[in-house]
């Protein structure tokens, strides 16, 4: 794992001391709330409907075991004793009191986190695959290149002060479980079909909200050695054109979308190479620094499979289910990453108490070389995990509540706070989630459905994904009642798509059952092994669309 | 933020307090205002004049460091408890509804009154 040399570790402190003294000066008046906003914004400090809320980076979703405890050590003496895993693979608190937050920023500092670039129209956390460096199908691990562009973006001058939020994200394997496209920046780190060189595709453009869209190529290869200059040139193009005039359009997908990607392109080359490379571009001294840290971890070297493991497997049809659902392979023989549902059957989505901190951390300790991912699924992952310690670490985690077997299944569902918690929601989201899992909840009948994304926003800004969700579901207000809009065919992966609305909005209450109609469309019309989104991509919308207007002819309360 | 729009009356005035963020709603008399975390205790502004009141005390407050995002809500009175029309202040009022372990449904038996809307 990366650790914090001098500087980083006096610029996390300084940010700290700072942040205290602009607490003190808010309560003796000298800041006014609107001075004020924007300062704790920069420290991840949010209000919410309750309370204040605090979001806290998780760099590329890798957490150490000491860093979990101290979030649970956080959650329990600052908080109500739970904390809330994100889809940008951040923590939030929901509770914590103002005066206390420097004091929260100060036991982060000391396991090396800190809650910068959470917030603000700066360059975020930067996210990564979830199974990087672990992962059979990948190129390249994705930190080392997220990392440099946090050294590289965290004190820049220039990016300061853009015309909006900026999320960038890497993945460094074929498959896409970073949501590349849906990010202003997505880069995927590929080798050059002739040459094999390592390089990056730049995908630009990307993102959700009000109005959703799929981020567009604008380099096909480009030299590892020259990212910073590429990002600065993209950076500068945006920072100069987009526009500050109206904040719904000021994100660069807007800006991509209004100029064309080849005019978008052409003025990012043209930038780029005025760019005096050299300059800009990481020193390959420092590249190989930050590499280093991310260095595969001392395996053991074991045989690929593990006679225990079988045997155990064979005779627990429910460590075997939950085996077939949230294990990943590993590249290193003898070795599993695996998946640590935070969807319990009925529980908020995402949601952690103190106790399951810990209990994860003692896991990854005595089990997973001290390591833990959060995934942008809002789950967790211990990434190198031996496969005959699988049983025992799964009874572990059935003891707390964490071993449910339902990664990538429509009970995994993803969910924002919605308007239990967040100020800017239209609509609750974490209740619809939990109807859904609970009807859904059948061990078979999740099985038989397969591989099935929910996702849900409690408003347009759709923090839930729900664009992206093979199934959506947008929680809006109509006629002062919460009301449900659904749409069907997004896709998060390297397919990216995004989906369309399938009819009026719905009452709470009625969500589960259309939620069925589509599922059963799609059970009566499958072929062989064809999976829901194939399903829905094969047959087109048609055949949902007419399930679904069945579901809102029967009800009496729909809420056209 | 005093409300620009005023909602239709009767009203209430709730704001998040600056130190600790809990939601506090103004309380009082003719007498004077001051801050209740209690929902219940609200001053139930009838009239303009009331809600007028409610404003001024909103704009001081801001200014005097106790509280941020003070505004009027408007309010419907059962059995004398003024509960919030509209959803979205009712749950503040409350708290998460998914929670009922927390938040004011927790700490107050008199919030579980806007439990029933
Ligand atoms: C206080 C709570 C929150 C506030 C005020 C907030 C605010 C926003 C806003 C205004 C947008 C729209 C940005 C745009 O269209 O330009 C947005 C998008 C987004 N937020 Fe949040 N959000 C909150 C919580 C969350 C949470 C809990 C998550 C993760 C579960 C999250 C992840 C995202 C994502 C993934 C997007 C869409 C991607 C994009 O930026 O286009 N946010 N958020
Ligand atoms: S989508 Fe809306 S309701 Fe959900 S967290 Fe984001 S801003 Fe809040």
């Amino acid at each position: 794992m990366y650790r914090y040399d001098e500087f980083d570790e006096r610029f996390v402190r300084e940010r700290v001391a700072q942040f205290r003294d602009q607490v003190g000066r808010r309560l003796s008046g000298s800041l006014t709330e609107d001075e004020f906003k924007p300062l704790r914004l920069k420290n991840g400090v949010y209000l919410q409907l309750h309370a204040y809320m605090l979001r806290i980076a998780v760099p590329y979703g890798t957490l150490s075991s000491k860093q979990m405890r101290q979030l649970a050590l956080i959650g329990e003496r600052y908080d109500r004793g739970y904390g809330h895993f994100t889809t940008r693979t951040n923590l939030q608190f929901n509770w914590p009191k103002l005066r206390d937050i420097p004091d929260i920023l100060d036991l982060l500092a000391d396991v090396e986190m800190h809650a910068i670039q959470t917030s603000g129209n700066c360059i975020r956390n930067v996210t990564a695959d979830h199974f990087a460096g672990v992962a059979q199908d990948e190129v390249e691990d994705p930190r080392p290149t997220a990392e440099l562009i946090r050294q590289w973006s965290s004190l820049h001058p220039e990016f300061d002060y853009l015309p909006r939020k900026f999320k960038i994200a890497v993945t460094g394997a074929e498959h896409d479980r970073a949501v590349i496209k849906a990010h202003d920046i997505g880069l995927r780190i590929l080798r050059h079909p002739d040459t094999h060189e390592i390089g990056y595709e730049v995908i630009v453009g990307g993102g959700l909200g009000r109005t959703p869209m799929i981020g567009k190529v604008v380099r096909e290869f480009l030299p590892k050695a020259d990212l910073l200059a590429y990002l600065e040139a993209i950076m500068r193009v945006y920072n100069l054109e987009g526009r500050r005039d109206n904040k719904y359009k000021a994100r660069v997908k807007i800006l991509v979308h209004e100029i064309g990607t080849e005019e978008f392109s052409r003025r990012v080359e043209e930038e780029f190479a005025r760019l005096d490379g050299p300059s800009v571009n990481a020193d390959p001294a420092e590249v190989a620094r930050i590499a280093a840290y991310f260095a595969p971890p001392a395996y053991e070297t074991l045989p690929a499979t593990s006679g225990a493991f079988e045997a155990a497997r064979a005779g627990n049809p429910d460590f075997a289910r939950w085996v077939e659902t949230n294990l990943t392979p590993h590249r290193q023989p003898g070795y599993a990453a695996l998946t640590i549902s935070l969807k319990p059957i009925g529980a908020p989505p995402g949601d952690a108490t103190s106790e399951q901190m810990r209990v994860v951390a003692d896991l990854a300790d005595e089990f997973s070389l001290s390591e833990i991912r959060v995934t942008h699924a809002q789950n967790l992952v211990l990434p190198h995990v031996k496969l005959s310690d699988l049983f025992a670490v799964w009874q572990r985690l059935g003891e707390a509540e964490l071993a449910t077997a339902n990664a990538g299944l429509i009970t995994d569902i993803i969910a924002c706070p919605g308007l239990d918690y967040c100020a800017l929601a239209t609509a609750r989201s974490i209740p619809i989630a939990q109807a859904l899992a609970q009807r859904f909840a059948d061990p078979a009948r999740q099985k038989e459905i397969g591989v099935l994304n929910i996702k849900i926003s409690g408003c347009i800004n759709a923090c839930g994904h729900h664009h992206v969700g093979h199934i959506g579901i947008l929680g809006l207000e109509k006629r002062g009642i919460e009301s449900y809009q659904i749409t069907l065919g997004g896709d998060a992966t390297e397919n990216a798509a995004i989906g369309e609305i399938l009819g009026p909005g719905l009452a709470a209450e009625d969500v589960p059952d259309a939620i069925e109609r589509i599922v059963s469309v799609y059970l009566a019309q499958r072929q062989a092994g064809e999976s829901f989104i194939d399903n829905v991509r094969r047959i087109g919308l048609a055949p949902f669309k007419a399930a679904f207007q069945d579901t809102n002819r029967e009800v009496s309360h729909a809420v056209a | 933020m005093a409300a620009a729009k005023r909602p239709a009356l009767p009203v209430i005035l709730l704001a998040n307090d600056l130190l600790d963020g809990d939601v506090v709603f103004a309380a009082g008399d003719a007498n004077g205002l001051h801050w209740s975390r209690d929902p219940g205790a609200a001053l139930v502004g009838g009239d303009d004049a009331t809600a007028d009141r409610l404003d001024a005390f909103a704009a001081a407050e801001l200014g005097n460091q106790q509280v941020v995002d003070a505004y009027l809500v408007d309010v419907a009175v059962e059995d004398g408890v003024p509960v919030p029309r509209h959803y979205r202040e009712r749950m503040k009022t409350t708290g998460p509804s998914i929670r009922r372990d927390l938040g004011k449904q927790a700490e107050l038996p008199l919030a579980q009154a806007f439990l029933r809307a």
